[in-house]
């Protein structure tokens, strides 16, 4: 392989993920990336694209239709599944959790792929992270809500100030060793069902 | 259920076998697609076998075999659900990651069928005059007419999915295919599709037609967009299907692990016989966590019952799965070389001394002997004569000895090309 730029091919079906990928792998130094949402075609684009590496996400059951191309045409010099370093069991874990995986052509030397597919698994885990932040975002909200809806049936039940129905929630949910959230869904509940 | 990593078995804190902790941890990671011929594992782990043999079977969803491959090369799995092919590519370096793996244990035999758009059928029917009862060996021959009709008007040709390129649902459609006189490689287009994804394709007319496991050849003649055209019975009852595949390394490391899994599965495939046991095992098979598809349909699976099209058309195959009886858990080094024969038949891979010697390594008869006993293993010969015996045969007649291989591949009519070239040099590819 000569030191000339590789050509890089991302297929994920997941187009933000893909554009952080995308825009890491610029960041990085390499122009020659292309992006595909759907694996439709692929095989004229990898015909056309000739890529020194494929990545392509764990969960994508069309890998075994990568494996067919590759056995078919032949025209790409054979490509080998993942993982640099066969020994490198940490960063064999690291892709796989992260749900990575990669084919990368044969005979390319291990130290100009690595850094693209620790590229790859750092930019995937971001992107779990970023979901789970937004979840976690999503569902704070959700819970800010129902202690709201809780504590004004408290306030207007019980006839307690907003700052007594607060406090007889954060009490009850210590007493009862649960979240403050699941107390509420419960007043909540039991109000639609006795009112 | 214990079929996500998070989930422990129940029961789990029974007293440890001494012997196994000598060998380390006495859990087992076992990879698997969801199908039904996992039968064997899921039941190991979800009806007490594998604990009464003081393992736990921990067992892991995935998504493609491709997957399954590699997680069990790099040690994510111990042991795996795998197609019969791809023990045998691994050990002759084929594909894109063969890494050495054996197979001790065979998870049954069946459940794989075609099935074309119900279009497409129709187009048969009125080519052929088909009747309603008629064989796999007559609807191929009408697919042929079908393709020939379609080539005269200039249509575009035909595109019909399977699941990995060493499947037995490869070699069987092409054996299928060929059979019919089609030729697999220039007058169709063989295409790559995930088996829960065969319906939708279908319905969708992506495809024409596919040949998968079970039960999505059912889920699509239900829904009424397929119609079954033939079951594995048909082109071979015996054909190899499903493994239990490890790494050589690991299976050598712990001996006694082995062979108390193999004494679970064995246990467990022989319980999966039993229609009995079939709404429970149904019910467990049809959860989200293992298979995912309607529990009905499952049980008609797992009795052959078959509905072949959505009006009411219906054929009963008898032992359409068969997990235990006949020796069904014994991995016979013929079979092993059937599937190297049909590589080298399309051109996958080419003949060799060193390639027969390979492709037989990948199957470990010994394994299953030492687990199970003698007693457990037929008597006939491991490298048998296939297909001579009656209600065993090939659908073209022609019988398989594993002796005469190479004049074997060269008897069919129809094959690839590239078997004349690659005979010729080793190293082609």
């Amino acid at each position: 392989m000569s030191a000339a730029e590789l050509a890089i091919l991302v297929i994920d079906e997941n187009a933000i993920r893909a554009s952080i990928i995308e825009e890491g792998l610029r960041e990085a130094g390499h122009a020659r990336v292309t992006v595909i949402h759907e694996v439709n075609g692929v095989a004229r684009i990898i015909e056309t694209l000739q890529p020194d590496v494929i990545i392509i996400d764990i969960e994508n059951p069309n890998r075994d239709m990568m494996e067919h191309l590759f056995q078919l045409t032949r025209t790409v010099s054979r490509p080998i599944a993942m993982f640099v370093d066969r020994s490198d069991t940490a960063s064999i874990e690291a892709a796989v959790d992260a749900g990575v995986s990669a084919y990368i052509v044969d005979g390319l030397r291990k130290e100009r792929v690595k850094s693209i597919l620790d590229m790859a698994v750092s930019r995937f885990n971001a992107f779990s992270r970023l979901q789970r932040e937004l979840a976690d975002a999503r569902s704070a909200l959700e819970e800010r809500k129902l202690v709201e809806r809780a504590k004004g049936i408290l306030m207007k039940m019980r006839g307690l100030s907003e700052e007594e129905a607060f406090a007889l929630l954060r009490q009850s949910a210590m007493n009862e060793k649960k979240k403050m959230a699941d107390i509420a869904q419960s007043i909540v509940t039991a109000a639609r069902l006795l009112l | 259920m214990n079929v996500t990593t998070e989930r422990k078995m129940s029961g789990s804190n029974l007293p440890t076998p001494t012997i196994i902790g000598a060998e380390g941890s006495r859990v087992v990671r076992a990879g698997f697609i969801p199908l039904v011929d996992a039968s064997v594992l899921i039941a190991a782990a979800e009806f007490g076998f594998a604990e009464r043999e003081g393992l736990r079977l921990d067992l892991v969803r995935d998504v493609s075999w491709a997957n399954v491959r590699d997680r069990l090369a790099f040690r994510q799995f111990d042991v795996a659900h795998m197609l019969s092919p791809m023990p045998v590519a691994s050990m002759l370096g084929l594909g894109s990651n063969p890494s050495p793996t054996i197979t001790p244990f065979s998870l049954g035999r069946g459940g794989n069928a075609i099935t074309l758009s119900t279009r497409l059928f129709a187009r048969m029917q009125s080519a052929a005059s088909l009747a309603d009862g008629a064989g796999a060996m007559a609807h191929a021959r009408a697919l042929a007419q079908v393709i020939a009709e379609m080539k005269a008007a200039g249509e575009a040709p035909l595109t019909l999915g399977m699941t990995y390129p060493f499947s037995s649902h490869n070699y069987e459609f092409r054996y299928w295919l060929a059979a019919g006189g089609i030729d697999p490689d220039t007058e169709v287009r063989l295409v790559v599709v995930p088996p829960p994804m065969t319906s939708d394709a279908l319905a969708a007319g992506a495809i024409d037609g596919f040949c998968v496991g079970a039960p999505w050849n059912m889920v699509a003649s239900e829904r009424g967009v397929g119609r079954i055209v033939a079951a594995k019975q048909d082109i071979w009852p015996s054909a190899p299907e499903k493994v239990l595949a490890m790494r050589p390394e690991w299976a050598e490391s712990r001996p006694e692990t082995v062979s108390r899994l193999l004494v679970a599965l064995d246990a467990a495939a022989r319980w999966c016989d039993d229609p009995e046991n079939h709404g429970d095992l149904a019910a467990v098979l049809a959860d989200p966590r293992s298979i995912g598809a309607p529990v009905d349909i499952i049980r008609h699976v797992l009795s052959g019952e078959f509905s072949l099209d959505a009006h009411g058309n219906r054929r009963v195959i008898e032992k359409y799965f068969t997990f235990h009886a006949q020796y069904a858990g014994y991995p016979r080094p013929s079979h092993a070389l059937w599937i190297y024969s049909q590589m080298i038949r399309w051109g996958q891979v080419a003949y060799s001394e060193e390639g027969m010697a390979a492709a037989a390594r990948a199957y470990r008869p010994d394994l299953y002997r030492t687990a199970l006993g003698a007693d457990a293993a037929p008597i006939d010969d491991d490298f048998r004569i296939e297909g001579d015996r009656s209600g065993d045969s090939f659908m073209d007649g022609h019988v398989f000895d594993p002796r005469k291989l190479e004049e074997y591949v060269r008897q069919f009519p129809v094959a690839s090309p590239r078997i004349d070239r690659q005979s010729r040099g080793p190293d082609f590819d």
